[in-house]
């Protein structure tokens, strides 16, 4: 049963949901606009006597979590855009392992140090796999701080059923801004899935001995590891795929937006309702594995599509593999940190319907 | 001096890199003139009745090629 | 008949990739022999590093981890934080401790982490063939210092003396530096060895052993060379025994 509402701040009700989720690692390094969530974690986890470090740069972090996530521990790091940046080896090192953790990435505009405002400019790096080589991992979008929480909550649970990282991609704005909110009870540590293949604790079953490791030098091995890898993530594609619908039934165009973005352009559909023109809003929620079935499913009905990002256009990428050419993809975007209104969204729709 | 130690090395765990021919201060140890399955030539016991069983060879032996045995 | 030097039971009874005369194998050997005396084999794990040491999980008959360069003390952090009754062994070459590790090494050692870390000094990177290392000696040749290191004109930096430079963190109880290249230096240094890892199963941290270990094939020695090498060039450099011993057993 879910507690009553308290207003929070998007950072700490996601540091919030994480201890409630059982988290026993936190590593992490300050940077706007996630800090919040760094410090909310320190006071969190000193205060259950579980594992606070602020690390000497987010690479170290991530190199913590690895750390104890093979020793079967939730483990967790946070960062923003240039500090996600860093930890790109150690998820990739984290996905040939199969290791489970959660990455919280509360995005700011870049490239380079960029500047703190919110923006969208990661999508291909979470999405395609920012490291090197053939992996993904699952990425989870919230718009709102009360769905912050729950995606972080459910990211620990996702990370442990499929043995992989999980990210969850806010932006500054989600990071910053305060909403009602209310969270599950707190899980107990031993209530947690047992993690059999972990380190540590061999002399209590005399087992035979764990190696984490993503080294494979025989070529036609690593081939077959990655291709049962591989066989995972289409199980992950049928079973994790999330996403909302708002008036598509009815919509003369349907908007492609996910977090921040998402909740400009459901400002817009109902603006649009009033002026008597139907619009609707399809809002992935996990970005990795994406709803392209979904998507095409609704290209293949006539539905015309207009993508919004907080970027140069990068998920509107996959919208376009989605629809697979039986259907038009506008986009629309903003960058530099620029939040895009509900009024400017709703004209370019107005232009491309012609009305 | 007495003959404390019988060594044995252990032909294929040798790469004969001649550290515990040198480590040896009785002379006991040699280099094989035939070579193991790898192609390395391993260190030989030629003198084993002068063993002392002072631990210096199986002590630098970087590939535990070598046991010593009380006698 | 009574084994008197036989082998360790922590460590598995193959054949080794490292080349002959090498350090690694002695080194494998006193953290097993040790490891064994404390009776400590199921309740070790070993964070190996990107180097030579890559194939430490081969040999090692316990549980690893096996994290990017560099990042072996972030992980053997993460390892102990979460297991902190098991004995965490961060072991590391010089490349992966002294280059791209070291913020990582600082940070663990002035947190006080309570892992031991075997830092393996060859003063040049192996597994990639030959580079010049943060512990290359002034003057030492190597593939990308072929006229020998120069912290003059060339700009190539002078070596690193990790214990010393470690000695100052208040979070660093046990720092000694040991050497393999004779038996009375491998004796010394299992003594080192078995030192901080009773301090770290006491509860005691940071502990680190540096071990002076040669690499014929990289030096373009002979092993008999290599040893003789460790003795007259990086010993004088590079001071051996207890650099640092603020333990509560010492005092």
């Amino acid at each position: 049963m879910a507690e009553e509402k308290r207003l929070m701040k998007g950072n700490e009700a996601i540091g919030e949901a994480a201890l409630r989720a059982g988290v026993r690692a936190y590593f992490g390094y300050p940077i706007t606009p996630q800090s919040e969530l760094t410090a909310y974690m320190a006071q969190g986890m000193i205060d259950r006597k579980r594992t606070f470090i602020q690390a000497e740069s987010e690479t170290s972090a991530i190199n913590m979590v690895y750390g104890a996530a093979a020793a079967g521990a939730r483990a967790m790091t946070s960062s923003s855009s240039p500090g996600i940046s860093l930890k790109q080896e150690g998820i990739s090192y984290a996905c040939g392992a199969d290791m489970p953790l959660v990455i919280v990435n509360m995005q700011r505009s870049g490239p380079g140090l960029g500047g703190i405002s919110p923006s969208q400019g990661d999508y291909f790096q979470s999405t395609r796999g920012g490291g090197h080589g053939d992996y993904y991992h699952i990425v989870l979008a919230p718009k709102s701080v009360q769905e912050a929480a729950d995606l972080t909550y459910l990211a620990f649970d996702l990370a442990d059923k499929w043995r992989m990282p999980v990210m969850v991609l806010g932006d500054g704005l989600i990071g910053q801004m305060m909403e009602a909110v209310s969270f599950p009870p707190e899980r107990e540590v031993a209530s947690l899935p047992k993690k059999d293949w972990a380190v540590g604790h061999q002399a209590d079953t005399h087992r035979e001995i764990h190696h984490i490791s993503s080294l494979n030098l025989d070529p036609a091995g690593f081939e077959k590891d990655i291709l049962k890898r591989y066989a995972r993530y289409e199980e992950i594609k049928k079973a994790e795929v999330r996403y909302e619908e708002v008036n598509i039934d009815k919509a003369e165009l349907v908007f492609v937006a996910y977090g921040t973005s998402s909740r400009v352009a459901l400002g817009a559909v109902e603006m649009a309702k009033e002026a008597g023109i139907e619009l609707g809003l399809f809002r992935p929620i996990s970005l990795w594995p994406f709803p392209e079935k979904r998507i095409a499913e609704l290209a293949a009905r006539g539905k015309r599509f207009l993508t919004v990002e907080m970027s140069m256009g990068q998920m509107v990428e996959d919208v376009r593999l989605a629809v697979n050419g039986k259907s038009d993809v506008q986009f629309y975007g903003r960058t530099g940190g620029v939040v895009p209104s509900e009024e400017e969204i709703l004209a370019e729709a107005r232009r491309i319907l012609g009305r | 001096m007495a003959n404390k130690g019988k060594p044995e090395i252990d032909r294929e765990r040798c790469k004969g890199c001649g550290l515990c021919i040198r480590a040896c201060p009785m002379k006991v140890l040699s280099l094989d003139e035939t070579a193991n399955s790898w192609g390395y030539y391993p260190s030989k016991v030629v003198a084993g009745e002068k063993c002392i069983a002072c631990g210096n060879c199986y002590t630098v032996c970087p590939d535990v090629a070598i046991t010593i045995y009380k006698l | 008949m009574e084994v008197l030097y036989g082998h360790p039971k922590s460590l598995k009874p193959i054949q080794s990739k490292y080349c002959p005369g090498c350090g690694h194998g002695i080194i494998h050997r006193l953290i097993c022999e040790v490891i064994d005396e404390m009776g400590l084999q199921e309740r070790s794990i070993i964070t190996n590093p990107v180097g030579c040491a890559i194939w430490a999980d081969l040999y090692f008959d316990f549980d690893s981890v096996q994290p990017p360069h560099g990042r072996t003390p972030a992980a053997a952090t993460g390892v102990k934080r979460m297991l902190p009754d098991h004995l965490v062994i961060c072991y590391q070459g010089d490349g992966d401790l002294a280059a791209i590790g070291t913020a990582e090494i600082i940070h663990a050692a002035n947190r006080g982490e309570k892992f031991t870390t075997i830092f393996v000094n060859n003063a040049i990177y192996g597994m990639t063939g030959g580079q010049m290392a943060p512990t290359t000696l002034v003057g030492q040749k190597a593939t990308t210092a072929p006229y020998g290191r120069d912290p003059g004109e060339a700009g190539m930096g002078y070596p690193i003396q990790v214990c010393e430079l470690l000695s100052s963190l208040g979070g660093t109880k046990y720092l000694a530096r040991g050497a393999v290249d004779n038996a009375a230096n491998v004796r010394k240094t299992k003594q080192y060895i078995r030192k901080a890892f009773e301090a770290q199963m006491r509860g005691e941290g940071f502990t680190m052993v540096e071990i002076l270990s040669q690499c014929p094939t990289n030096w373009h020695m002979n092993p008999g060379q290599s040893v003789d090498w460790v003795e007259s060039d990086m010993i004088p450099f590079y001071k051996l025994g207890e650099i640092k011993d603020t333990l509560e057993a010492s005092r």
